[in-house]
């Protein structure tokens, strides 16, 4: 359909972006194509491997689904998504086609190893997460080329993680956040996954804090060396949620807090992670 | 210069249990559908960026913001607004309660906070502090500072379950 439509067109998922940018007329596509009546395209399942979430599945069923809770990381990326009423028609594919360098899904799915379903007239293809984001509001979609689904790798035993974000109110977008997944033996890091949001014009994956964790044992003061390397690998800009240092700041804050979290749930402890306000 | 065409959707949109069937057009948005085709101006418009939730709704139960939908994506759905939630003369135990609690100043806020506080409810009669917190986080209010809103919702969580 939007084949037909032409470039002009553009598809409507839960709308709680890209309503707000038609009316400050940051976007002017002469149709919108709605997905929201099309069957099939909310769901949630799980196979040995992985958890299979429909594109048009809104963050409010991801936040409620006890699925989605056995990866802790998408609990709290879900239920921590602007409010109530946004989550109720906010859909996961919909965020991640949006590519907003402030979007949480992006942030917090990259340090997993997730797959995005796609599929266009030429037929679906599925794509790395890591390769469907390309820049601030741009994916590798065609423009008549839309999600289908979004694959998530279940992670190893003893693997655990977290996703914070700090936000000023709850409908706003964060000012920064931080995802991480740790797989521990005992109490040595045999891996790390460090994803920094809203401090650049994707989400950052802070590769030196990783390596300051891989074979370590994680006190505080490597936990601090980690958080450190995270703050030189934030590139934010200062706006109306801050400053520059003020964001690499609540960097620091934000990776130490999700990293000792995420020890605490690869121990299997049950640990209540949560969008922090202002 | 291209003439834009004007194009109409008939849509069926039950309200606070009566149907409604309007034409509109597809750029209408819920919140214009209610006040202006239904003449329910109940539901308030604050910020229009989704950001104030003065307009929520109940859609098939659950709260969204008005402003951000358009008619046509409520089309062969349950609205309610704050109109319907008085039954027979008789205020909701929501409405009650924010009258008795003081919940209110000017009352702009008020119709979306109540029906934030009934999606809440619903599925959790005795709420806690935090998930009252959470309910109404995308509800601004720009007069009562919140304590006396959040009295009102407990207060009509206990007379819910007595009734």
């Amino acid at each position: 359909m939007l084949g037909q439509l032409g470039e002009g067109a553009k598809f409507l998922a839960g709308g709680q972006s890209l309503i707000p940018l038609l009316k400050l007329r940051f976007a002017n596509p002469e149709h919108l194509v709605d997905l929201n009546f099309i069957p099939g395209t909310s769901f949630i399942k799980e196979d040995s491997r992985a958890l299979h979430f429909g594109a048009m599945t809104r963050h409010a069923e991801i936040e409620h689904s006890a699925l989605a809770k056995k990866i802790p990381v998408l609990h709290d990326c879900a239920a921590g998504i602007a409010d109530v009423q946004v989550r109720n028609r906010g859909t996961i594919g919909g965020s991640l086609a949006e590519a907003d360098p402030s979007g949480d899904w992006a942030n917090a799915l990259i340090t997993l190893d997730t797959t995005v379903h796609c599929l266009g007239p030429d037929g679906a293809r599925a794509i790395s997460l890591k390769d469907f984001i390309k820049d601030a509001y741009t994916t590798t979609l065609a423009y008549d080329e839309l999600v289908t689904e979004v694959e998530v790798k279940i992670p190893p035993k003893g693997s655990g993680g977290a996703y914070l974000a700090f936000k000023r109110s709850a409908p706003v977008y964060p000012s920064a956040s931080a995802a991480v997944q740790l797989t521990m033996a005992g109490d040595v890091c045999q891996d790390a996954a460090i994803a920094l949001g809203c401090v650049g014009l994707m989400a950052i994956r802070a590769t030196e804090a990783e390596a300051a964790l891989r074979r370590k044992s994680l006190d505080d003061k490597t936990i601090a060396i980690a958080a450190e390397a995270a703050r030189a690998a934030a590139d934010p800009q200062a706006d109306m949620r801050g400053s520059a240092d003020y964001k690499r700041q609540l960097v620091v804050a934000l990776v130490k807090r999700a990293i000792q979290i995420a020890i605490r749930r690869a121990r299997g402890e049950q640990v209540e992670g949560a969008h922090l306000y202002a | 210069m291209s003439t834009v065409k004007r194009i109409a959707v008939n849509v069926h949109i039950s309200v606070n249990g009566k149907p409604y069937a309007r034409e509109v057009e597809p750029r209408m948005l819920l919140v214009e559908f209610l006040r202006e085709a239904c003449d329910l101006t109940g539901t308030h418009v604050g910020c229009d960026t989704t950001y104030c939730g003065a307009c929520t709704v109940l859609m098939n139960g659950l709260a969204v913001k008005s402003c951000t939908m358009f008619a046509v994506q409520a089309d062969g759905s349950e609205i309610t607004t704050v109109e319907g939630l008085e039954k027979d003369g008789k205020l909701h135990p929501i409405q009650q309660a924010f009258g008795d609690s003081y919940g209110l100043q000017c009352g702009y806020c008020t119709p979306g906070l109540m029906l934030s506080a009934h999606q809440l409810l619903s599925e959790s009669p005795e709420p806690s502090e935090r998930e009252i917190r959470k309910a109404i986080a995308g509800n601004t209010c720009r007069c009562t500072g919140y304590m006396n809103v959040f009295k009102a919702i407990e207060l009509a969580g206990r007379n819910m379950k007595r009734a």
